[in-house]
């Protein structure tokens, strides 16, 4: 018979709240993203989020297994579900699926497990896995299938997206003008090209929501970073409204959605303190803003969050919270 | 043998001689390479020009002209062969995805494209920067000896018959400003350069070190 | 049989790179092919022979106090050498590399077995760590550059071994350079601890 007298250090009364909670709220939040997904990209989105996830538990299974042979069972805590619908939903729904796993193998292998597993990884394994693939295969990576086609996988017709558009804007490129913009509705609901999760605003603001309901996660990270790219834009948009468009249009394009609310909150990729979540996400939002407009890829945001996920270790030091009964020092 | 002691005099002995053996080393080495330096100078300037017009027996690196078009100053290479003009290698520029592509197009003497090489961009490695080959012959958007006579070169998508590199729209589309641009420098000054080729050789050396420092950055 | 080891121990116990992790610079700047990083780190070897041949022989007459503005002095002839030499014969693989060949002369390698080694030894002995560093170095640049050619295009010295379309084009670009030095330094270490 176990002993049922366990013998340990406060606190003794647990709020039930635990890793493998929160990573199934997360999951939550994130179908309604995926059911609209399914809507636009029909099949494809099917097989490249059910590879992506395999894949992601299969590699974290096997790693922890064979070459750190660690006794605990770690894929049942959702984590590696969670990347793997992750990285799945910053991809393109037609990408091979051996791209897929490489990118999987990437974001599990190097983005997580070599530095220890959950909770020490310093970089957002997804984001690790999406960049990698991003700079490792730009052109599958960048050439997004048009909504609708349900039942196509990789010989989906493609387009360019809003963003490469807003990108030519300011390139001044020949052929390239303002109203090849899809409308704003259109943009909201997720009737644009784009990666699996990120093209229905509607849907990931119902999975914040949820989120902030259910305290997963508190506002100060995707507020920050939303209010700073739309104040940035919007005031680029001013300086000249030619080539720069408005700000709704950068908050509804691309991933700044699904990055705000989903890639940048991750636990222990993120500050700890409510003001260093506030400084976190404006510098995301200052980031992203300079790398559409002024850098060599149309989309910035993941470059941004890992960027900043650097920081974080400098932001946490800086922004400790006073020891309980800490008197501030007298000048 | 005793190490010297660190006095003011033997520590100033000791640096002068140190540096005037290297001083005199690197002088004797510098006079040996000279030459063959500014040889192989020379010479990646004229390959690269080699690579885009016709075999040529003159070196057009000394035969460059320039032609101002709509702002742009363009280089002007002609090449010659037994005394006749076997056609031009034109410097034209234009703005890519990622910043200015700088492109060498070379035409034979009926202006079709002979060749073209790319000196400088800064696209996406991976999408953009595939120009330097994508539209080489035999690629998939060959245009080697096409013409600019009749009809503009233009992407697909633009309602053009030249194929664009993958994902890379904007790249493609600039890649062809750039050598219809050269096109149009071209035969602006082909008239000058067939009829007083000899008139045009004023070598500017101010003008021959950019380029080819140009040429050696790539 | 004593130059041997001294050989051996600049490509294994001391191995510039793997063990004493000197000379990131070059090592993560010009490995983005194996050619690149077999020219990077013979052209290394070549000047740290030099040096340390030249610095052994010389060591005695240099007063302490400004041993190291000599060396520097000593280093950055040879690598000037080098240069203009590379310049007028080897164009091609001169600007390939660029800047890191006259950034030879500040690479704390150099330096580092100028002080730790040559200052100390006798000349032929410090030529022989010369050439034992040097070859560690060219072994771990070309091993790395080969990684990173054969991950990111499928060639190894422009042989292909497998279709371009599947390269993992990062590892050319410099993240890969230090993703690729992580793994090989931890796969090195693994093999030393069995």
């Amino acid at each position: 018979m176990k002993n049922k007298l366990i013998v340990s250090l406060s606190p003794h009364v647990h709020s039930g709240d635990s890793v493998k909670r929160n990573m199934h709220g997360v999951l939550i939040a994130l179908i309604p993203a995926f059911l609209t997904s399914l809507i636009y990209f029909g099949l494809g989105a099917l097989i490249v989020t059910a590879t992506s996830v395999a894949a992601c538990l299969f590699f974290e299974w096997a790693i922890n297994k064979f070459l750190l042979k660690n006794p605990e069972v770690s894929i049942l805590d959702g984590s590696a579900v969670i990347t793997g619908v992750l990285l799945a939903f910053n991809v393109p729904s037609n990408l091979p699926i051996w791209i897929i796993i490489i990118g999987a193998l990437f974001a599990i292998g190097v983005g997580k497990m070599s530095f220890g597993g959950l909770g020490n990884n310093p970089f957002n394994p997804a984001l690790i896995g999406r960049v990698f693939l991003l700079l490792s295969f730009p052109v599958q990576m960048t050439t997004w299938p048009t909504v609708g086609q349900i039942t196509s996988y990789t010989d989906a017709a493609t387009s360019a997206t809003p963003l490469a558009i807003i990108k030519g804007l300011i390139q001044k490129t020949p052929g390239v003008s303002l109203d090849q913009l899809p409308d704003s509705l259109s943009l909201f609901i997720g009737d644009n090209a784009g990666s699996i999760g990120e093209i229905s605003i509607v849907a990931l603001l119902i999975g914040l929501a949820y989120m902030l309901y259910k305290r997963i996660i508190s506002w100060h990270i995707p507020v920050s970073i939303l209010v700073t790219i739309f104040a940035f834009s919007g005031i680029m948009h001013f300086y000249n409204p030619d080539i720069y468009v408005s700000p709704l249009y950068h908050l509804l394009t691309g991933g700044v959605m699904l990055g705000a609310v989903f890639m940048a909150t991750d636990y222990s990729t993120s500050p700890m303190t409510k003001k260093g979540m506030l400084i976190y996400g404006i510098c995301i939002g200052l980031l992203t803003v300079i790398i559409r407009m002024f850098g060599s890829y149309p989309e910035g945001v993941s470059f941004a969050i890992l960027i900043m996920n650097a920081f974080t270790p400098l932001i946490n030091m800086y922004c400790k919270p006073k020891r309980f009964g800490e008197v501030a020092k007298s000048k | 043998m005793k190490k010297l002691e660190s006095t003011l005099k033997n520590m100033l002995l000791v640096l002068t001689l140190v540096t005037a053996i290297s001083v005199a080393i690197l002088a004797s080495v510098n006079a040996l390479t000279q030459g063959p330096i500014a040889e192989t100078q020379a010479n990646i300037l004229k390959e690269a020009i080699g690579q885009v017009v016709p075999p040529f027996d003159n070196n057009p690196a000394e035969q460059m002209d320039t032609v101002t078009l709509s702002g742009q100053t363009i280089n002007i290479y002609a090449a010659m062969k037994d005394g006749e003009y076997v056609g031009s290698a034109v410097e034209a520029r234009a703005s890519g995805y990622g910043g200015e592509i700088v492109v060498l197009v070379g035409f034979d003497a009926q202006g079709n494209i002979y060749g073209y090489s790319i000196l400088s961009h800064a696209e996406t490695p991976g999408l953009g920067s595939k120009v330097d080959t994508w539209f080489q012959k035999g690629q998939k958007g060959d245009i080697i000896g096409q013409s600019l006579e009749q009809q503009e070169l233009k992407v697909a998508k633009d309602g053009g018959t030249v194929d664009a590199i993958t994902a890379s729209t904007i790249t493609s589309r600039a890649f062809l400003q750039a050598v219809k641009t050269a096109y149009l420098a071209f035969k602006g000054n082909t008239k000058e350069a067939d009829a007083a080729s000899s008139a045009t050789t004023q070598v500017k050396s101010t003008d021959d070190d950019s380029s080819s420092s140009e040429l050696t950055e790539e | 049989m004593k130059n041997l080891r001294i050989v051996l121990n600049g490509i294994i116990t001391e191995n510039p790179i793997f063990v004493l992790l000197l000379g990131m610079c070059p090592t993560l700047g010009t490995t983005s092919s194996a050619i690149n990083g077999m020219g990077m780190g013979l052209a290394t070897m070549f000047v740290l022979i030099c040096s340390n041949t030249a610095i052994s022989l010389i060591k005695n007459l240099i007063p302490d106090m400004v041993r190291i503005p000599a060396y520097i002095v000593v280093i950055a002839s040879f690598v000037t050498v080098l240069q203009m030499v590379m310049q007028a014969y080897l164009p091609g693989l001169y600007s390939s590399l660029g800047l890191f060949i006259p950034l030879i002369v500040v690479n704390c390698i150099v330096l580092g077995r100028a002080e730790a080694f040559a200052a100390k030894n006798k000349p032929v002995a410090s030529m022989f760590d010369g050439l034992g560093i040097g070859l560690g170095f060219t072994i771990a640049l070309t091993l790395l550059g080969a990684v990173r050619e054969l991950l990111g295009t499928g060639k190894i010295f422009d042989i292909s071994l497998y279709s371009e379309d599947y390269g993992m084009l990062l590892f050319v670009l410099p993240p890969g350079a230090f993703i690729a030095l992580g793994y090989l330094i931890a796969l090195i270490n693994r093999f030393k601890k069995a």
